[in-house]
């Protein structure tokens, strides 16, 4: 076992595949100079055909690396931040998502498309977004919200491997967390949540970097004998229903705790999900636990209070629980 | 060199021009009656740069269309049957029903998929480009795309990638001088559009799409730059539909008179032009033709009874293709 970071868990899994498969290669914006040390070693080892800066040119770089997929390589692009995604949201809808079922399945693009949420630090409305949720109503596509440095290299292994477009989005608030990375190489399949915590009396599911808020509203609540379970989706899409449901089931309350716009949230889906199915094993509402429907302001004055926190999903359960 | 064009190329030149004219008419036809569903955009006049283009490339190349592109798969020598039981819905079509007139691909002779969003196929025709050239095949890759789409900015990102990274790829601007309704003289401010192509420091060239030979003898040259290394070429074939923008739209758009239709028609017809030439000065004869003709007829007959007698996808193929390994979970 080795401590990493969930940074270099990003660089080990692009290395590992790299190294196994000649098709994989990385482009995307100032990459070749490692911005984020997410590619440390990479062109040194395996050249500058295979680390390619792109011209700052986000729909271009996105059919670019759809046309080469659909020929037979496996690209991972980098868009840094989410929000950088907007002006490439035609290729991905269009073209991505769904070149494979338009064309009868004559082809598929594996692409991963990689872009990291940072927020809560003073950059106001156009840098600040978790836009997972927009992406998940568009059939065709698989969707990594990684909650630690474990499962980022697992998934992202799965996700490079996979035959079909797959966006990671990737937390910046875990950066510098570490797991202990087992020495053996390992996957993770995609669309099987993770139980992080089991308990009998509320189902707490979580998000990315929302697991940590939710295991630590865990751990308090359990002082006042409140036996949380939490359930770690690690793929919003394909999104493990039955691992929701049963949980849901078995507790007969459910909170749902992410960090994107309350609207259309994945929070909101499962919600749907969980009254739809699991309704009369209920005994309490369901809870969202999201970021309320403003833009994010660059003051920290106004912005620290719209994120989920630790306090928000206590409360949460207490009121689905009163 | 035209003219040293073999006796077999001009005449597959001409079989495929004549493809085209007659699968579009009949798709035309089938389309008012109901048979075709959806809308069917058609390029009738345009089968010169069309067929000049492919038969520049080889049957491995790759090409990616737009939304009128029927065309493109047949010029490139796709089988008629698949592509007229795509337009008619059914299971037996290159797509399986799924894709339709805009959406038409037959991977078996290189053509990627046709795309429907303006200008989204520019760059994804440079990364096919691109993935041939990291693996090392000496494959090109061409897309197709109308004067419209050279406003988008996809036409400027994928272009400006592909000179940057010396692509093996070609764009072919087919220009009919509308997008729908609108003259690109009012939305372009420059006389062609391959002037463009000195903003990302490559070639770019005007050619006569009415003219088969001199669509294919610049394509041939654009492809032979792209697999010796030496990067993409802007070509703008000047061109003209015959047809509205969709067939059978039941509205007069008045933006072009009927004289302009009847004068391409009468004086620039890519088919009629070739024909003329090349029984005049090249030697063939009227009767070759003729019995291509009746052979290309037959052969779309028979791509429409084909289609006919084919049955519709089941309800239930409409959740297949949505994913290639994806876990039984999310069903």
């Amino acid at each position: 076992m080795a401590s990493r970071t969930f940074l270099e868990a990003i660089r080990d899994a692009q290395y590992e595949e790299m190294k196994r498969d000649d098709s994989v290669f990385i482009m995307g914006e100032d990459v070749e100079s490692n911005m984020f040390g997410t590619f440390s070693g990479l062109k040194e080892e395996f050249g500058a055909d295979r680390v390619r800066n792109t011209p700052i040119a986000e729909a271009g770089m996105t059919g670019v690396a759809v046309g080469a997929a659909m020929v037979g390589m496996r690209p991972v692009v980098d868009y840094t931040m989410a929000p950088f995604l907007y002006p490439a949201f035609d290729q991905i809808i269009s073209m991505a998502s769904k070149t494979r079922y338009l064309y009868g399945g004559q082809g598929g693009v594996p692409v991963v498309l990689r872009a990291n949420m940072i927020y809560g630090n003073a950059n106001a409305a156009q840098h600040s977004d978790r836009p997972y949720s927009m992406f998940m109503n568009m059939p065709g596509l698989n969707i990594i919200v990684p909650s630690n440095a474990y499962e980022m290299k697992g998934l992202l292994k799965t996700a490079i491997r996979n035959n079909d477009p797959v966006l990671s989005f990737e937390d910046v608030a875990l950066w510098s967390s570490k797991s202990e990375i087992p020495d053996e190489e390992y996957t993770i399949p995609f669309g099987i949540a993770d139980i992080k915590r089991e308990g009998e009396d509320v189902t707490i599911f979580a998000i990315g970097a929302m697991v940590n808020l939710a295991l630590a509203a865990a751990e308090q609540l359990a002082k006042e004998g409140i036996s949380c379970e939490i359930i770690d989706p690690r793929t919003v899409a394909p999104l493990d229903r039955a691992t929701i449901l049963t949980s849901a089931r078995k507790t007969g309350h459910f909170v749902a705790v992410d960090s994107s716009f309350e609207m259309c949230s994945a929070a909101s889906e499962v919600c749907a999900l969980v009254a739809e199915q699991a309704f009369w094993d209920l005994r309490g509402p369901v809870k969202r636990v999201c970021t309320p429907n403003t833009h994010i302001p660059y003051s920290p004055s106004m912005e620290k209070q719209l994120y989920p926190t630790v306090e928000k999903v206590i409360d949460a359960v207490r009121s689905v629980m009163a | 060199m035209k003219q040293n064009l073999p006796r077999e190329t001009l005449l597959e030149m001409y079989r495929r021009m004549r493809r085209i004219r007659l699968f579009e008419d009949l798709a035309e036809e089938i389309h008012r009656n109901g048979e075709v569903p959806g809308t069917c955009h058609t390029s009738q006049g345009q089968e010169g740069e069309i067929v000049g283009a492919c038969m520049a490339l080889r049957i491995d190349d790759y090409m990616v269309g737009n939304h009128r592109s029927h065309g493109h798969p047949i010029g490139k020598g796709a089988k008629l049957d698949g592509l007229m039981a795509e337009l008619m819905a059914r299971k037996t079509g290159v797509c399986g029903g799924k894709g339709g007139s805009m959406h038409l691909a037959d991977f078996s002779v290189g053509s990627l998929g046709e795309t429907s969003i303006v200008g989204s196929g520019i760059p994804v025709a440079a990364g096919a480009a691109l993935g041939a050239k990291m693996k090392g095949l000496d494959r090109v890759s061409l897309c197709f795309f109308g004067d419209g789409a050279s406003n988008e900015g996809t036409f400027h990102e994928g272009i400006n990638m592909a000179a940057n990274w010396k692509l093996p790829v070609i764009f072919l601007c087919e220009n009919n001088g509308y997008a729908i309704s609108t003259p690109i003289s009012t939305t372009a401010q420059v006389e062609n559009i391959a002037d463009r192509a000195v903003g990302y420091g490559i070639p770019g060239v005007v050619v006569d799409g009415q003219d088969v030979l001199a669509v294919f003898e610049v394509v041939r040259e654009a492809v032979h730059r792209a697999r010796a290394g030496q990067g993409p070429t802007l070509v703008e074939a000047k061109t003209y539909r015959y047809l509205d923008h969709a067939a059978n739209l039941g509205r007069n758009l008045a933006y072009r008179t009927d004289e302009e239709v009847a004068e391409w028609r009468a004086k620039r017809d890519p088919i009629a032009l070739f024909d003329e030439r090349i029984t005049g000065e090249m030697g063939i004869k009227p009767a070759e033709l003729r019995q291509i003709d009746d052979e290309v007829k037959a052969e779309v007959d028979a791509a429409l009874e084909f289609a006919r007698s084919s049955p519709f996808p089941d309800a239930e193929e409409a959740f297949t293709d949505v994913y290639g390994d994806r876990l039984a979970v999310d069903a």
